[in-house]
């Protein structure tokens, strides 16, 4: 209950912020990715802003063996830099650029314009069950084959 | 206001980031996770198996609404222009869902948390999806269609 709570007020502090930079605007977004038109910035500075609570969230982080409401920290501990990692950001580059939305603002925009966006979050998530279905099909028959 | 690039906002922007980056925050040393939305929003809607816990996943993915409906009913109207069409949305969802799973993450996970973290994954894979981005946004330019 303290988790799923300390979760809701994270997500809540996260929207809260996409909404209030700007971020929730697929035409603010897609005008930063646009070079050769109206350039907007804004994108710059709402990542800069965000990289400063992390850093030293991070460095906080290494000073405790564990986190303050959770028996582990449980952190993407992957270094190999390899094929998924540059076609999935590629095809998300794409997307994004595309419809000037990536996931946070698409699902905070849900509470904004929920028609509007609607489109978008239901082919998201069909893209995602897309990619875990392919993920399955692809590994079945090295794991099956004889080796 | 700047300027040379009338529409930019960058005091709300900044200010909208640390909010975003507190957020982040408060789920690693909390929860002791990356706030990642992708992950986050596969797991809650039970496509990941994987990943952090089912109720801690959908409290983030429906706190992300309130935190926008709040600004809306507490500093005003938050402003948001969609494309006119439906097909920029369906291609551009399915490339996003397909691409931030099979990337591990997204702006949030690689960008916010991954960034910050200084991981070389990570580096990578901002590197690639803003490329991504620019060159893609530059294609629609030159073709007529923005």
């Amino acid at each position: 209950m303290t988790r799923a709570l300390i979760a809701l007020l994270s997500g809540l502090l996260f929207g809260a912020g996409l909404a209030y930079s700007g971020m929730s605007d697929p035409a603010r977004v897609q005008a930063f990715l646009d070079l050769f038109g109206q350039w907007d910035p804004t994108l710059a500075f709402v990542m800069g802003g965000a990289m400063l609570p992390m850093a030293v969230a991070w460095v906080i982080r290494s000073r405790l063996s564990s986190p303050l409401a959770a028996p582990t920290f449980d952190l993407p501990g992957t270094t190999k830099l390899d094929r998924p990692l540059a076609f999935g950001a590629i095809l998300f580059g794409m997307g994004w650029g595309i419809a000037g939305l990536c996931p946070g603002p698409a699902l905070a925009d849900l509470a904004i314009a929920p028609g509007d966006v609607a489109p978008f979050v239901v082919a998201m998530f069909v893209g995602m069950a897309a990619q875990r279905f392919t993920a399955f099909t692809s590994q079945k028959p090295k794991q099956a084959g004889p080796k | 206001m700047i300027a040379a690039f009338p529409n930019a906002m960058p005091v709300e922007g900044f200010i909208g980031g640390l909010l975003i980056g507190l957020a982040a925050a408060i789920m690693l040393l909390g929860l002791g996770r990356v706030a990642g939305v992708s992950g986050m929003a596969a797991r809650a809607t039970g496509i990941a198996d994987s990943g952090a816990p089912r109720n801690v996943a959908i409290a983030f993915v429906v706190g992300l609404p309130l935190g926008a409906l709040l600004i809306a009913q507490t500093v005003g109207a938050v402003n948001v222009n969609f494309p006119a069409s439906i097909w920029p949305l369906i291609i551009g969802g399915l490339l996003v869902g397909y691409g931030t799973r099979l990337g591990s993450g997204c702006t949030s996970g690689h960008g916010v948390c991954g960034l910050s973290r200084l991981s070389p994954r990570s580096m990578v894979a901002t590197g690639m999806f803003m490329a991504s981005g620019f060159v893609t946004v530059g294609i629609l330019r030159a073709g007529g269609w923005l």
